[in-house]
């Protein structure tokens, strides 16, 4: 018999997740209370990671449009490779991996050494499904959060990338403004939102399915918790190509 | 009562429990003895469904627990309080809130939750806990709200993992008390794995000695000192290879 590749148990680890996280959403009363808590801790406490990013990925987009523009076209569409990138690629993708550094890593380890310590089998003992208590109130907040996020990085990556044309490019407020409006479509904001929701959704649904699969002490728990990480930022690169496929 | 009727258990090729059979009678406390890694705790989590045997059955009051589905499942271990080695409290949960989990879905009224709540971190003789987390306890402590955990919902069964492991002989000794004192006051069904023979003769009804994954031995206390196995007396002797 030959064992299943890497990719196809990753896969069947997902796709076993995703459909045991589905029979616990049915256990309300297991996961709801803990929503609240799970997205102060996932998502609020994240936000000034993901604004430190957005602040440099601002400067940096306007100077490098700047460059590219200059002698070929007017410039400003800074504004516009500033919105339209930070908005539709940048501010999702950059913050999804910073989260799936923070949150991934968080969900895994806490699962993972809830593991090796006994308490997911008390849980059991206790007749709580740890899918339910566990699992869902984490891929909730999860999904819920990282849109929020992703907006708030969003709006301070646009306002660096202002701040940073008024000032050290030959633009002005009115210029940045009228390039940001010019090519902007409301579906710029909705795809980079509906793209956060799915990787928030992906990190957490990963990072639960490596914290309940530790085993082996705290070398288990470091163990899965860099894969939970590195296969947080896989998966958000190939949904990224995945919703730009489906979606533009 | 409940039953082990055979029972196999293998991990990758290394074969932990050859084929385990006895019973553990209502009322009483039966001990399980045993070298460390001998299967004692494999074998305890198989009564609540934590593992499943390879060959063989776990029976509780007739049910064979690897045949329940999960509602069955939830509804036997509703019957059962699990003490596990490392008391397992929820570190993010306080003392108090660890006995809610354990409530919440067996009692509504919220009076009758705080009054066992209470009862039970009285009868470990920690009353005053009870808005403390977990890290702020010691090990001893930990284990005794790990027992008011398994005796707030008023189990039928107690499964208790090295009740005593790694304390000192003043709280082991109060530890066998409150075991004794839950049997007497709650008149529960305990199966206690341990290899403190200290412990297992001052609690045990009935002992049972696992070696190499089959029963070597069982009988009550007196029929186990008067064994003249080799292996029993080797164990109970605490003499080396």
């Amino acid at each position: 018999m030959t064992s299943a590749s890497p990719f196809s148990r990753f896969v069947t680890g997902i796709g076993a997740n995703t459909r045991a996280a589905t029979r616990a959403i049915s256990d309300v009363e297991a996961w709801a209370p803990q929503v609240v808590t799970q997205m102060a801790r996932l998502g609020v406490a994240s936000i000034p990671i993901a604004l430190f990013i957005a602040v440099f990925t601002g400067v940096v987009l306007a100077l490098l449009a700047s460059y590219i523009f200059t002698g070929a076209v007017p410039l400003y569409f800074v504004g516009a490779l500033v919105g339209k990138a930070i908005m539709m690629e940048l501010g999702p993708v950059l913050t999804g991996m910073a989260l799936a550094g923070r949150v991934g890593a968080n969900i895994a380890a806490e699962i993972g050494t809830m593991k090796v310590t006994e308490q997911v089998d008390a849980l059991e003992t206790l007749a709580w499904d740890p899918r339910s208590y566990l699992v869902v109130p984490r891929v909730v907040a999860a999904t819920l959060m990282f849109p929020v996020v992703t907006a708030f990085a969003i709006g301070v990556g646009v306002v660096s990338g202002w701040i940073t044309s008024v000032n050290l490019l030959d633009l002005s407020t009115v210029e940045f403004e009228k390039g940001l409006r010019v090519f902007y479509q409301f579906k710029d904001v909705w795809f980079g939102l509906l793209k956060s929701a799915s990787f928030g959704f992906a990190v957490a649904l990963i990072g639960c399915r490596h914290g309940l699969a530790t085993h082996g002490g705290a070398e288990g728990v470091g163990r899965q918790t860099t894969r939970a990480v590195a296969e947080g930022c896989m998966a958000i690169l190939v949904l990224d190509a995945f919703w730009a496929v489906v979606l533009l | 009562m409940i039953r082990f009727d055979n029972v196999v258990k293998r991990f990758s090729d290394r074969v932990v429990l050859g084929g385990v059979s006895f019973d553990v009678a209502d009322g009483g406390t039966t001990v399980l003895l045993g070298r460390s890694g001998s299967g004692k705790s494999v074998l305890l989590k198989h009564v609540v469904g934590l593992l499943s045997p390879d060959d063989g059955a776990v029976l509780v009051d007739d049910r064979r627990v690897a045949d329940l589905d999960e509602d069955g499942l939830a509804g036997l271990r509703r019957e059962i309080g699990y003490v596990f080695q490392f008391a397992a409290l929820f570190d993010s949960l306080t003392c108090r809130e660890n006995l809610e989990l354990a409530l919440r879905r067996r009692v509504t009224d919220p009076g009758e939750i705080d009054r066992r709540i209470d009862d039970a971190l009285t009868m470990v003789r920690l009353p005053d806990v009870a808005g403390r987390y977990p890290a702020e306890l010691s090990g001893g402590m930990r284990k005794r709200v790990g027992i008011a955990r398994a005796v707030v919902m008023r189990p039928r069964y107690i499964l208790w993992d090295e009740p005593t492991t790694g304390l000192d002989p003043v709280t082991t000794a109060t530890m066998d008390e409150m075991m004794l004192q839950v049997r007497r006051e709650l008149g529960v069904t305990s199966l206690v794995v341990t290899h403190d023979l200290s412990s297992a003769f001052k609690i045990a009804d009935r002992l049972v000695l696992l070696h190499e994954g089959t029963i070597r031995a069982q009988g009550t206390p007196d029929e186990m000192r008067a064994n003249p196995d080799p292996v029993v007396r080797q164990f109970i002797e605490g003499r080396p290879e």
